[in-house]
């Protein structure tokens, strides 16, 4: 459980760090908070040439309001944002998620855009960035461009992200008015990845009719799972069999594909009841 | 006893060194070594046609590679077969490093040294090793049938089998008494696999002086003293010239008791060969595919019984997973076959075991050590029982208790130490009325009711169990009262946190009337002392306990003969308070043990002032007697051999509750009545009880060794391997029972095991209560109990 042998670059710009990345392209990786790479370099799963570590890199962890959302740079480690009061009051579901995400500790060093860039389907901000309808800001030397949420999520373990691109920050839109959030999971154990979860955000009209309706899954599918529920709305539990007819859970040895659906359905109804309430 | 320790709930002294990071485990000795790492088998059953170095051996910093082939002498033989047995006809271990066939993932193929860790684990990603993939056996029932074979000389994948039978009082077999019992039921269990999983994993580092001929060796290990035996014996050292010490150790609940592991071997000998310090520290990934598990078993249960619930007749057929090797002999299927009876008395009872071959790593004891299942066995047949009577669960269990006034019981088998299996003191009632107390047996029904009314469901269940601990042959002690009236106290067993270095100080400091603070306890050190067992089976309170109790007695009992010339008094007019010995009743005029001790050595030479008083010229001795009557120095030393182990027992209770929605299962209430008889230190026993819990909880709601078809074993890895974090494991209520055992001088019965003994069964009850649905096998996910609710609707 030792990595296996890499070049390491720490970069304390931007621009630097762009240049290495352009330099060592597809040989190179990015270190952020390390929480989901260095276990991988440990289990000799990764084994990348150059490591280029952008924690000494100025400007890159800001946390900031901005008009209709929130930008999160790079840098920003889960605790920082769910501690943030720009975070809060522009989206409460955010911290709503990160309260899900691991232990404490873990959450000190790991990093909101880490977080996205690694695109694990079990992870909660991946969920959380994809209902909302946010984007990732990628930079590469002399360029940048923003990609939206439904198209940043490829694959399990796969972003947008080419090599030579640094994802600089996330963007998340801010809660709209008379609008409602809510997350819920089931891990095996607190703070592990989740069995199952849901993300939920319903919107009422003036009358407190809901108006819309929408739900995004983890661990059901090989990125998170959108639905939008709105035309059954309010019946969550005929919601709550349409999100389950839309996903697609694999079995694997702590739960069984079945189950995952089951659950699913169940956390569904409770995140819609939470939101629709929370609205 | 005038210093009143024992029985105290003094905090831990070794804590404040583990706790605040200044511990000295394995891999915070020896910086300066070179690092050993290995190629381990990727496949689970494989014939190795060749090993191919050539791309590995132009590594900057790569010292050595050596594979089978290179190992001289009795370093080449299979690791021993550490405890035969009669029954184990075919029993196989492996060879340090493997020689043509390789049986599970993990298992070590190559060696490798080199400057450092990094560099040893890049050279072995070099090595090219080529595989004839042979059938993998997996699967315990699969494995029972033979049709492929783990080891080609062992038909049938059987390594064991044993057959014992007790018959009921009246002379009636299993058979004639289920034929004739009123009521009869057949059902099968399932238990899991699972690992003691210490946060330090196994560990060696060597040094050889060379100059001295002389090996000193640390291993994180259960048993220093017969690491050294068996190391002096395979390098062909003299035993004088290698010395084991076991440091800090991070852990060991069973794994580190097997003993000399290939690296125990092999790093010591690489030392040797290489004239070089030589260390391996074995990783997380290593601990899963290449050291222990346990608990795997299948078994078949026919129980006949009367209208009270009273079992007439068990009949146990029981299929034991002991993985690819057999180096404990069948110590866990034995354990499982003997104390599955717990508290009762039953009438006829016949047990058959078989131990099973698989391409999975090898089983050896796990805190618990095949109890946990025979208590599963043995409560689930009691609550299937009242299940089948309609009879509260506790009334079953009373029905069959061996009484208050029955011991010494003898339950007519033989028991894992040889020797018969008899009870030698116990009180069941007492902890059945103390535990439906403390958990409110009796008020639950009518809890249960009003969950039910809001849509909760909660269940409750109970489990007993009884656990021979302080198994023999034997444990000693060494008790040296040195001129600066430090007591210096030393053990051969070795500790992995338990709390030793406090309890022996307790026992110490009372037997002797010394102050806590003036003795210090080393163990595991075979430069201190140098014969020992080791520690396993709950046995080092009970063993290195009253060894010490004896040794201290012996030192008393000088240091009062001297004190008694010296005062001019008679000897049993003495006593010693606060480390002076005086008359009874005149604290005043008394000599310190500090005096008696420059006393105890006549001496020529005065290297201090305090010494003077022991030269020739002092005029303290009688000019008519020779200088030395005795040894000379203050110490002594006792062994503490008992005829057979003692009986420890418990009852524990949980309030479980399940989530009708999502299947979730939530530990609500935990209670546990614990009898080891007398306390040395309650607040320890109550660390040991809720450590166990947790794994124990761990083995009920968690853990398992996810093999597939393939023998790849899927979870190798905290992440996915899941034992309880602290928010999983509940809050613990304990209350104590004193029942001392008769067979040893202070009284006590071990502790160490007991929490996790009957957890799977108390948490299988509960479910089964809160649900209705009968659960036969454990672990148990929120996913198996929607698969189970979905079976039964
Ligand atoms: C025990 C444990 C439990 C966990 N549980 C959860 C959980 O329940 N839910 C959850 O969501 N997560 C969980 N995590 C993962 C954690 O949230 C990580 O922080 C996150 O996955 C990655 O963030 P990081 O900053 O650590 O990224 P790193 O580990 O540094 O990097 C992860 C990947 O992203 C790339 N990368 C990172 N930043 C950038 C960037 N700015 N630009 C381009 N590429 C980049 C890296 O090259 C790498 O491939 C857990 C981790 C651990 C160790």
């Amino acid at each position: 459980m030792k990595p296996p042998p890499f070049d390491y670059h720490a970069p304390t710009s931007i621009e630097q760090a762009l240049a290495v990345l352009a330099e060592v392209g597809a040989h190179g990786k990015v270190l952020a908070g390390g929480q989901s790479l260095i276990p991988l370099l440990n289990m000799r799963l990764a084994a990348p040439d150059h490591l280029v570590d952008i924690n000494r890199v100025a400007g890159l962890d800001a946390v900031e309001a901005e008009p209709g959302g929130v930008r999160v740079g790079a840098l920003a480690r889960h605790a920082a944002v769910e501690r943030s009061a720009a975070v809060r009051s522009a989206q409460p579901l955010i911290g709503q998620a990160l309260r899900l995400v691991a232990h404490p500790v873990i959450r000190n060093r790991g990093t909101v855009v880490g977080s996205l860039v690694h695109a694990d389907p079990s992870a909660e901000l991946p969920a959380v960035l994809a209902l909302l309808g946010g984007s990732v800001r990628l930079a590469r030397v002399d360029t940048e461009r923003d990609v939206a949420a439904e198209d940043f999520f490829v694959g399990p373990l796969e972003s947008a992200t080419e090599p030579g691109e640094l994802a600089v920050s996330a963007f998340f839109p801010a809660l709209g008015r008379r609008t409602g959030t809510a997350f819920v999971e089931v891990a095996r154990r607190h703070g592990d990845f989740a069995m199952a979860g849901v993300a939920a955000l319903v919107g009422l009209d003036d009358e407190g009719a809901v108006m819309s309706a929408r739900v995004a899954c983890i661990s059901v599918g090989p990125a998170p799972v959108v639905v939008d529920v709105s035309a059954q709305a309010p019946d969550w539990k005929a919601a709550a069999r349409a999100v389950q007819d839309r996903i697609e859970p694999e079995g694997d040895i702590h739960a069984t594909a079945d189950y995952r659906r089951h659950l699913t359905g169940v956390l569904a109804e409770r995140a819609l009841t939470q939101a629709a309430a929370d609205a | 006893m005038t210093t009143k320790l024992f029985g105290e709930p003094i905090p831990r002294r070794e804590d404040e060194r583990l706790v605040l990071g200044q511990g000295r485990y394995l891999d915070d000795l020896g910086r300066q070594a070179v690092a050993a790492a290995f190629v381990r088998s990727p496949h689970a059953h494989a014939r190795i046609r060749d090993i191919d170095v050539s791309r590995a051996l132009d590594v900057e910093g790569l010292i050595a590679i050596y594979t089978w082939e290179d190992l001289p002498g009795l370093v080449a033989e299979p690791l021993p077969l550490l405890i035969p047995h009669p029954a184990l006809t075919h029993g196989r271990t492996a060879y340090p490093l493997a020689k043509e066939i390789v049986r599970h993932v993990g298992e070590p193929i190559v060696m490798v040294v080199a400057t450092d860790r990094y560099v040893a684990e890049d050279v072995c990603g070099l090595i090219d090793v080529d595989y004839e993939f042979l059938k993998p056996v997996v699967g315990l029932e699969e494995a029972a049938q033979g049709v492929h074979l783990v080891h080609e000389d062992v038909p049938g994948n059987l390594g064991a089998h044993l057959v014992q039978e007790v018959p009921a009082r009246d002379g009636r077999s299993v058979a004639e008494a289920l034929e004739s019992a009123p009521h009869v039921l057949e059902f099968r269990l399932d238990i899991e696999r699972s690992a003691s999983m210490p946060l330090e994993g196994r560990g060696v580092y060597a040094r050889w002086d060379a100059d001295d001929r002389s090996l000193r060796v640390y291993s994180s290990t259960q048993t220093s003293t017969s690491v050294r035996m068996a190391l002096a014996a395979k390098l062909g050292l003299p035993l004088p010239q290698v010395e084991v010490i076991a440091p800090d150790v991070g852990g060991g609940f069973g794994v580190k008791i097997v003993h000399p592991w290939p690296e125990e071997i092999l790093v010591p000998w690489a030392a040797i060969t290489l004239g070089r310090e030589v260390k391996w520290a074995e990783d997380r990934r290593e601990h899963f595919i290449s050291s222990a598990h346990e608990r795997g078993q299948v078994q078949h249960i026919k129980v006949g019984f009367d209208e009270q619930g009273r079992v007439l007749a068990l009949d146990v057929d029981i299929l034991h997973d002991h993985g690819a090797y057999t180096p404990y002999g069948i110590i866990v299927p034995i354990i499982t076959a003997t104390q599955l009876l717990g508290p009762y008395k039953i009438g006829a009872y016949r047990v058959v075991f078989s131990s099973i071959y698989t391409n999975t790593v090898q089983v050896t004891p796990y805190r618990g050590a095949g109890r946990p299942q025979g208590v599963f066995a043995m409560e689930r047949t009691m609550d299937r029982i009242a299940a089948h009577l309609g009879l509260d669960r506790t009334d079953v269990r009373a029905a069959n208790f061996i009484g208050p006034d029955e011991f010494p019981y003898d339950q007519g088998l033989i028991f894992q130490d040889g020797r018969p299996l008899i009870y030698d003191s116990g009180d069941y009632p007492e902890s059945l009325r103390m535990l439906k107390e403390l958990i409110g047996w009796d008020d639950f029904p009518a809890m249960k009711q009003a969950a039910a009314e809001e849509g909760r469901r909660i269940g409750i269940g109970v489990g007993c169990y009884v656990e021979g601990t302080g198994v023999g042959p034997y444990e000693g002690g060494h008790v040296q009262i040195t001129s600066d009236g430090r007591v210096h106290v030393s053990t051969g067993l070795t500790s992995q946190g338990q709390g030793h270095e406090t309890v022996f100080a307790q026992i110490a400091a009372t037997e002797l009337g010394v102050p806590f603070e003036k003795v210090s306890v080393v163990t595991g050190d075979t430069r201190r002392f140098g014969y020992a067992v080791g520690t396993f089976a709950s046995r080092a309170a009970v063993m290195s306990g009253n060894a010490i109790a004896l040794a201290c007695r012996r030192v008393r009992e000088k240091a009062l003969k001297i004190a008694a010339d010296a005062l001019e008094a008679d000897p049993r007019d003495l006593e010693i308070t606060d480390g002076v010995v005086h008359v009874v009743g005149a604290p005043a005029a008394g000599i310190p043990l500090a005096t008696v001790a420059v006393l105890s050595n006549p001496l020529r030479y005065a290297f201090d002032e305090e010494a003077q008083r022991a030269t020739q010229f002092a005029g303290t001795a009688d000019p008519d007697k020779a200088p030395l009557e005795d040894e000379p120095g203050l110490e002594g030393k006792d062994y503490y051999s008992p005829i057979r182990s003692t009986f420890a027992s418990g009852m524990h209770a949980a309030i479980v509750e399940t989530d009708p929605d999502t299947a979730e299962i939530r530990i609500l209430r935990y209670a546990v009545v614990h009898d080891c008889g007398r306390l040395i230190n309650p607040m320890i026993v109550e660390g040991q009880i809720h450590g166990g819990v947790a794994q124990g909880v761990g083995g009920a709601l968690y853990e398992k060794m996810a093999y597939d078809e393939h023998g790849q074993l899927l979870n190798a890895s905290f992440m996915d391997f899941l034992m309880p974090y602290v928010t999983e494991v509940p809050h613990i209520e304990t209350a104590h029972l004193e029942t001392p055992s008769p067979l040893n001088p202070l009284g006590i019965k071990g502790a160490g095991e007991a929490g996790v003994i009957p957890v799977s069964s108390v948490i299988a009850g509960a479910i089964e209560d809160a649900e209705g649905i009968p659960i036969m096998r454990m672990p148990i996910s929120p996913s198996d109990l929607y698969d189970l609710r979905r079976a039964t609707d």
